[in-house]
């Protein structure tokens, strides 16, 4: 009995890491050269800040809540990275333009120049994220709602910063994140340090457990004395830090910002947190998986132009993924009763 | 009783209503350092309720004293931690996606820092050790993954576990419940130990056997009071089994009236007997009131459903002819809608014989609503008013109109008398009876005696098993608490 | 005159009636800016492009009154499907009208028995198995429709945007749908077994309510109504694009939740839908006229989601 439960639950968790050991070994079967330090840098550039997205949309998760709008909170960080992060208040469009016009002077005090103007909104938007959680908590909301709606005012305030496309990285975000490491190439151990580190932060603190334990219980955790309105808030503020680590890499490596830049990644954050052997409901969810359904979303991307799919279908092949996935887990679940 | 030192925790007086039920009547409690005390009673006796308000779940009216100081009006769940009051609720309060060590954690906050998945991993391992040898549970197993035995024994050995805090009264409610018979005598061993070394423990449970075995001082209650306490040595089972029993036995006449013949009429419903348990069939006849007895939670409820889903269906081993409507016991999870009216909660499941064309017939429903209000008497001016404008009993007397106002041949009773003052109950008994002689069939599960003795035909279950059958005539209160109570060693 | 004051309290009990009450305000303040010119204008294009978001909205409201966790992320998606595929079946041709609707329709139908397959077969929780479907068929509409750009019939776009006047016709056809659907959730059977599912799942299982047939229905429904969307969007904006279902995601939630309707299921009323559809564009003409960028539009249209659904959630805790 406590074998064949045994046996079922490691494949569950082995379903992740298998799905992309066979997505590589498609990889170099059918494209060998991309097995290699540049190979992977190319493939798996987009992987990090995607990491990134997914492990904030997992801490969501975690508390039974869904995040619609990390993917235009990433798209306003990036923004504020390219602007306020780089240049300080001096860089922002609307302000350049007024000393175009002649209205401001052109050397500005350096109080208009100091990058901390950057740091401080980027930390404003990781209070919001708090203070989401605790209205979404304290009013009893759906996240989906209250998210969706969130999704517009990062976009709203994502184009006030930045109408056009354009500002620029901060240099030291750029050669970050093109940094030339020995051997290994530079995504492959940014991926597994994200993954460590989520891991010890949720996994492996003792108030992590408790994080952990208001998804799966919250009621047990409330009669042993937690705030659930603490471990809410908390959540949503990791949520928050993470999605803001996401902008900022995205930036990096595309060097200027876009409102519109990072649409894509509420779909594949949530993708990534199921591919990973994440779920739904209960606060069952698993760093390190996370980071490999990101990397597994990533690669199904380069995989599908090594097979000479069309781009048009990456999206597709990540929903089939993601079904396909969700399927084999039904199945073993099911196997599983039966014994 | 036990000594002379002033109790952990005693109750005086204490009180407890929920809306019109009063589960607690002036319960008086004391719980000493040094002893067991076994608390028996039957369903709905308050052993829940006393349990909750130990435990500091809810507030009381009444005295409470803790260490001889009178903290009624502030008990809560961190006064009752603090001063080592702990407490095994029969829903598992464990966080099934964390491990056996992480839900030590979060009953302790004192493990945290470096090494606190050790320290937590060996407190509980060692606790386990202590109360079932040779547990077989490792500190890193996902609860949920553990079988329901495994979990109860490592929710158990969680209460027992000390940090900061002290343990000094365990309640334990029904904890063999999922143990085999060695694991409970572990457990029961435990419980002497536990005790001799100056615990305290109040044993909920319905095996008397335990009860007589482990405690010291025995507590009978019954309506939310505390009938018979004494020393455990002045009881066998059949004295036990008599004090829960009711004092006097009325409506002795009701009792005596002759059996109906059962093979008379075609069934209306059959479950094949479960073949392992070998046990007797269910069969309910048209016209017929069959009553499902023994203890809450002994599978009558699911034996319901099987029934409901199974009609209309080729399902195997359950024959039902003709329609069936469901009476629901647990009016929030299973009966109201709550956004609605009365009427549409009573129309709902005859909306389909009410259409003209395809739209609902809004006479016709008006009409039904009129009606039901009329024959079953619920209290209220306009049957449009929301559904929970009503109490309790109202609503419940509202799902009845919604089960006996469908067409449906066969009707399922899921111990639908709940929290239903004993007014409602006669109009509603009385209903029964007259749809019965009409020809409907009645599948009532209760756990009271008064109710059972309006039924033709008594089916006891145990363990999600009949295990004794009773016709009208041979039923007494004595067979069916035998029967509910028996125990396998 | 005794009947008048009970008349009006019935109305302000309402719960659509404040997305009306909104819109007009919204309404109000916009000419007021242009000293009453064009406020005629403002309303035709405000029925105009508020017609599309209450098609969707129908299916959307009929999905979200399921009860918790019911919702349709794959609207979008479908719209850009039914779309391409419907223009590229017309082939521009008048008499293939018929036959591009029907086409619509089937991809309605087609992709909600999808994602009920996936609810009820994978156990998969509706929100990702829409999504993940979303994904699928956004695909597909794009691998289908990619490089072409087919015009729709004449007559087609001639009838969608058709105005008697002032009042485009195809608004005429959707308030005559909303009010049919109204009807539907109120007054049969089907209507009710919906409600009563959302307020309570397992209530209404042992009433005897079928409940796997009446989620697959609103699911399947909620599909073909984004097919029909897709087919009269395509025929109004002169084509079908791949990016035409994007804003229908969020506009079709918002909808329900501003239209009085309860985002936990089991209370909900289509008449809000319009008053709500009204509102959003209202909203977006006003601050444009007022000369307010697209960065504003986007933060109000969210701001005023939040805001809505808290002081739902108000109301909720009050009663």
């Amino acid at each position: 009995m406590n074998g064949s439960v045994l046996s079922a639950r490691t494949l569950r968790n082995l379903l992740p890491a298998l799905s992309l050991l066979v997505l590589l070994a498609a990889i170099f079967y059918l494209q060998p050269r991309a097995i290699s330090y540049v190979g992977f840098n190319l493939m798996l550039n987009l992987a990090i800040p995607i990491a990134f997205a997914t492990i904030a949309q997992m801490c969501v998760i975690t508390v039974n809540d869904l995040d619609l709008s990390i993917g235009t909170y990433v798209g306003f960080v990036a923004c504020i990275g390219a602007t306020l992060l780089s240049g300080g208040i001096g860089a922002l469009p609307f302000i350049k333009d007024l000393q175009a016009s002649g209205a401001l002077p052109a050397t500005l005090p350096w109080i208009m120049n100091t990058p901390l103007a950057g740091v401080l909104v980027l930390l404003m938007g990781i209070g919001v994220y708090a203070l989401l959680g605790a209205l979404i908590h304290l009013r009893n909301l759906p996240s989906i709602v209250v998210t969706l709606g969130m999704s517009f005012v990062w976009l709203g305030l994502s184009v006030l910063v930045l109408p056009v496309p354009g500002g620029q990285a901060p240099g030291w975000i750029k050669s970050l994140m093109t940094l030339k490491t020995p051997f290994i190439p530079f995504p492959i151990i940014a991926a597994v340090v994200i993954a460590v580190a989520a891991h010890i932060l949720i996994m492996k603190t003792s108030y992590g457990a408790v994080l952990r334990g208001a998804g799966g219980n919250p009621k047990a955790i409330e009669r042993a004395g937690w705030s659930l309105l603490k471990v809410k808030m908390a959540m949503f503020a990791l949520a928050g830090f993470f999605g803001m680590l996401a902008g900022l890499s995205l930036v990096g490596l595309t060097t200027s910002g876009d409102a519109n830049i990072a649409l894509r990644y509420t779909l594949l954050s949530i993708a990534g947190v199921i591919l990973g052997g994440g779920e739904f409901v209960g606060g069952r969810i698993s760093p390190i998986g996370a980071v490999i359904g990101a990397a597994t979303l990533t690669l199904a991307g380069s995989f599908l132009s090594f097979m000479r799919i069309p781009p048009d279908w990456q999206i597709g092949a990540q929903g089939a993924i993601l079904i396909i996935v969700l399927a084999l887990r039904t199945l073993i679940d099911r196997a599983e009763k039966r014994r | 009783m036990a000594s002379a030192a002033t109790p952990i925790i005693s109750l005086n007086g204490v009180e407890k209503s929920f809306g019109a039920v009063r589960a607690l009547r002036g319960v008086d409690l004391a719980c000493h350092a040094g002893e067991c005390i076994g608390l028996v009673g039957h369903n709905g006796a308050g052993k829940s309720t006393l349990m909750n308000l130990l435990a500091g779940v809810f507030p009381a009216e009444g005295r409470i004293e803790v260490d001889g100081k009178d903290i009624a009006s502030r008990y809560s769940v961190a006064t009752a931690q603090a001063h080592g009051i702990r407490c095994v609720f029969q829903e598992l309060s464990l966080c099934p996606n964390l491990t056996v060590a992480e839900n030590a954690r979060i009953m302790h906050a004192s493990l945290r820092g470096f090494g606190w998945r050790k320290r937590a991993g060996k407190l509980i391992l060692d606790k386990l050790d202590e109360v079932f040898p040779g547990h077989g549970i490792s500190a890193s197993d996902i609860v949920g993954d553990l079988p329901i035995a495994r979990r109860q024994m490592v929710e158990i050995a969680r209460a027992f576990s000390v940090t900061t805090a002290p343990a000094r009264l365990v309640i334990l409610d029904e904890p063999t419940s999922s143990l085999d018979a060695h694991l409970a005598s572990q457990l029961l061993a435990y419980v002497r130990s536990f005790v001799a070394k100056g615990g305290c423990v109040v044993l909920i449970s319905h095996l008397l056997g335990e009860i007589l075995a482990a405690g010291d001082r025995v507590v009978v209650m019954k309506d939310g009071k505390v009938v018979v306490e004494r020393p455990a040595a002045d009881f066998n089972r059949t004295s036990l089994v008599a004090a829960m029993g009711s004092v006097a036995h009325d409506e002795g006449a009701n009792a005596a009236t002759a059996d109906t013949k059962r093979s008379e009429t075609e069934p209306r419903v059959r479950v094949a007997a479960d073949r392992q348990a070998g046990g007797p069939e269910l069969i309910a006849h048209q016209g017929e009131i069959v009553g499902l007895a023994g203890l809450g939670g002994q599978g009558q409820s699911e034996m319901l459903i099987r029934i409901f889903d199974a009609a209309g269906k080729n399902a195997r081993n359950v024959t039902v002819v003709g329609g069936v409507a469901l009476v629901a016991g647990d009016r929030q999870t299973d009966g109201v809608f709550p956004l609605w009216s009365i009427a549409e909660n009573i129309t709902i499941s005859s909306l389909r014989r009410m259409r003209r064309g395809p739209l609902i017939d809004g006479a016709a429903t008006e009409a039904m609503a009129e009606d039901w209000k009329q024959r079953i008497g619920i209290r209220t001016p306009d049957m449009n008013n929301p559904i929970l404008s009503l109490s309790g009993g109202n609503q419940q007397k509202a799902l009845f109109a919604r089960a006996l106002g469908s067409d449906a041949q066969t009707v399922l009773m899921d111990d639908p008398m709940r929290g239903v003052d004993i007014g409602t109950k006669q109009e509603v008994y009385g209903m029964i009876r007259a749809e019965a002689e009409a020809g409907r069939t009645f599948l009532w599960y209760t756990t009271e005696m008064d109710e059972l003795k309006h039924c033709d035909h008594v089916y006891v279950f145990r363990d999600h098993h009949i295990v004794a059958e009773l016709s009208r005539s041979e039923l007494t209160e004595e067979k069916v608490l035998h029967a509910s109570f028996a125990e396998v060693a | 005159m005794n009947a008048e004051p009970g008349f009006i309290r019935r109305l302000v009990a309402k719960p659509w009636l404040w997305a009306y009450v909104a819109a007009a305000a919204v309404w109000l303040v916009t000419i007021l800016f242009t000293g009453g010119r064009g406020g005629g204008e403002v309303l035709t294009a405000a029925f105009t492009f508020a017609t599309f978001s209450v098609i969707v909205g129908i299916g959307q409201l009929y999905v979200v009154t399921l009860g918790p966790g019911n919702v349709d992320l794959s609207i979008p998606a479908t719209i850009t499907l039914a779309g391409a595929v419907a223009t590229k079946v017309m082939d521009t041709q008048d008499g293939l009208i018929l036959v591009g609707l029907i086409v619509a329709l089937a991809c309605g139908v087609a992709v909600g028995c999808f994602n009920y397959a996936l609810i009820i077969i994978l156990r998969i929780p509706p929100i990702i198995a829409t999504l993940s479907s979303s994904f699928l068929i956004q695909s597909t509409a794009i691998a289908y429709g990619r490089g072409i750009r087919i015009k729709p019939p004449a007559a087609l776009a001639d009838f969608t945007t058709a105005q008697v006047l002032g009042m485009p016709v195809l608004a005429l056809c959707v308030i005559a749908l909303a009010a049919v659907m109204e009807i539907v959730l109120r007054r049969t059977v089907y209507g009710r077994w919906v409600t009563a599912i959302g307020q309570n799942m397992r209530a209404a299982r042992l009433a005897g309510v079928n409940v796997g047939r009446t989620r697959f229905t609103a699911y399947v429904m909620s599909a073909v109504f984004a097919g029909l969307c897709g087919y009269l969007l395509s025929g109004f904006s002169g084509g079908s694009s791949l990016s035409m279902g994007e804003e229908y995601l969020l506009t079709s939630i918002a909808l329900v939740v501003i239209g009085g309707s309860s985002v936990a299921g089991g209370y909900s009323n289509v008449p809000g839908l319009w008053g709500a559809a009204l509102f959003l564009f209202l909203v977006v003409t006003m601050l444009n006229t007022y000369g307010f960028g697209a960065g504003l539009r986007y933060l109000s249209t969210g701001l005023i989601i939040i805001a809505v659904i808290v002081a739902a959630s108000a109301r909720k805790a009050t009663r």
